[in-house]
């Protein structure tokens, strides 16, 4: 075991090897983070729909979450990356692989904006489809009897939907949120194969340098548990703090 | 976006049907041993001594908290090693694939241990009481008791994950292997073409594992002992109250 040679002088980006794991890590929360964003508010708004008694909504989410669902996240890397440029017309598609890259260099990166944007557009679709599942499905584990109830006081179905269905739903599925971001955080080093150093590619990276395979898989091997520890830790919260009275959480224990 | 070249898929079958071989060879191995490592992952983590049941739970809870990618590495990285340790012969006798094939196996454990471990869960205390109150000791109990009855409770989420692992054979493209995606890709650059081979690959997955799924929700429904085929409603439509566009409300 040499340990020290994550302080030896990394071949490029003029930091550490060290240096590399720590841009790496912040790749991986970076593209998680962005891709969970539009993974939490497309999911939730096709989870939704799909509930909804009507045709032309909930249709059109399913057929999106059964497309997203049954493609590997792998195929649809590729998909987003090397296909999606030359189906779209030409000067957009030249645009997006040459100029847009350009735009804004990002900051200790040995790739370009276009890969990053690729991998989150990707990531944050895929799991749009799984979050839409876990909407629905905790809109449908609350009583018939509650929208019932709703639409009898009045309310039309947006707003049985804004007061009384999600306030509800969105608390229940707060478990199996946790796991989703952790599965898109995991995820995220898929997007290794189209160039994005995320913390996986930089792991692999030092040990082709340094021939210390074990040492770099293990410290990335250690932060990624960190990682997971510390939104399990800050999710238990946040479901302590929005726990429903009288309901048993649903997932896990 | 015209010039979607039909062509270039048909020159390719060959190459593709044999990474698509590759793919189900290894999504086979990888179901199989990891099924049967899984159950055994499952019995150790619900046993009552420690010394089975917390490196269990501390191997699942690792494989787990890693990407299935960082899995690959290490076992990638990690198999050439033990077997040139048990074996005495040069690591480099063991290829990719087999690399690939353990990585498969003990992630599949991993993952197939935690389905397996709620199924045995879901079996009454009383089962496995009554069977050691009638003599059976804790194999044949297990194997003649509570066994069979986890199995056939967790058998939709089993094969869901099934379905997921399939999709997740396209991960050995990381360590160089042609599989379905990994053909495509060699495709690709023999024909200077990609769009077509990696269009044409995300239809026979999407069709392959659509299809799967669909099955296991029919397979489910037959399976579950507790189904009832929905209820005729007592009224006619228009008697029964606050039903909004028909039916959801």
């Amino acid at each position: 075991m040499e340990w020290k040679v994550f302080l030896e002088q990394a071949p490029s980006g003029g930091m550490t090897y060290l240096g590399w794991l720590m841009s790496g890590a912040m790749w991986t929360m970076l593209v998680s983070i962005a891709a969970w964003i539009i993974a939490f508010i497309l999911g939730s708004l096709l989870g939704v729909a799909r509930t909804t008694p009507v045709k032309w909504l909930s249709l059109p989410a399913t057929i999106y979450v059964e497309v997203f669902r049954n493609i590997p996240l792998l195929v649809q890397m590729f998909l987003w990356y090397f296909v999606m440029p030359e189906l779209v017309p030409t000067d957009f598609g030249d645009w997006l692989k040459g100029t847009y890259p350009n735009l804004i260099s990002l900051p200790f990166a040995q790739f370009s904006l276009w890969e990053f944007t690729a991998a989150v557009m990707c990531l944050g679709l895929y799991t749009a489809s799984r979050v839409a599942e876990q909407v629905r499905a905790g809109i449908e584990s609350l009583p018939k009897g509650q929208t019932n109830a709703g639409l009898a006081m009045g309310f039309t179905l947006p707003q049985v939907y804004r007061h009384v269905l999600l306030p509800m739903a969105f608390r229940l599925v707060i478990p199996p949120m946790t796991s989703e971001f952790l599965t898109i955080f995991k995820n995220s080093s898929t997007a290794l194969t189209i160039g994005v150093l995320e913390l996986t590619a930089q792991s692999r990276q030092i040990s082709e340098y340094t021939f210390k395979t074990f040492e770099a898989f293990t410290a990335a091997t250690l932060i990624y548990i960190v990682i997971t520890l510390t939104v399990i830790f800050l999710m238990r919260l946040l479901e302590n703090r929005l726990h429903v009275p009288g309901y048993v959480s649903q997932g896990g224990h | 976006m015209g010039d979607f070249d039909v062509s270039i898929i048909i020159k390719s079958l060959p190459i593709l049907w044999g990474g698509m071989q590759l793919s189900l060879k290894l999504f086979g191995i990888a179901l199989v041993g990891g099924i049967f490592f899984g159950t055994l992952l499952a019995m150790a983590r619900l046993s009552s001594f420690r010394m089975l049941s917390y490196p269990a739970a501390g191997f699942v809870n690792l494989i787990r908290s890693i990407p299935f990618i960082m899995a690959i590495f290490w076992f990638y990285f990690l198999t050439p090693m033990l077997v040139e340790k048990m074996t005495g012969q040069q690591g480099e006798a063991v290829g990719p694939f087999t690399s690939a094939i353990v990585a498969f196996i003990m992630v599949g454990a991993a993952y197939y241990s935690e389905i397996i471990r709620a199924g045995i869960q879901s079996v009454p205390r009383g089962q496995p009481w009554a069977a050691y109150a009638l003599g059976l000791n804790y194999w044949q109990s297990m194997r003649h008791v509570v066994l069979p009855q986890a199995f056939r409770n967790m058998l939709p989420i089993m094969l869901t994950q099934s379905i997921i692992m399939f999709q997740d054979t396209s991960l050995v493209y990381v360590v160089g292997l042609k599989d379905f995606l990994g053909a495509a890709s060699t495709a690709g650059q023999l024909t200077g073409r990609s769009t077509e081979l990696y269009v044409f690959v995300a239809v026979v997955f999407f069709v392959i594992c659509f299809g799967a799924s669909k099955l296991v929700k029919y397979i489910e429904t037959r399976t579950d002992p507790t189904y009832q085929k929905p209820a005729k409603p007592p009224l006619p439509k228009e008697f029964l109250p606050l039903t909004v566009d028909g039916g959801g409300g």
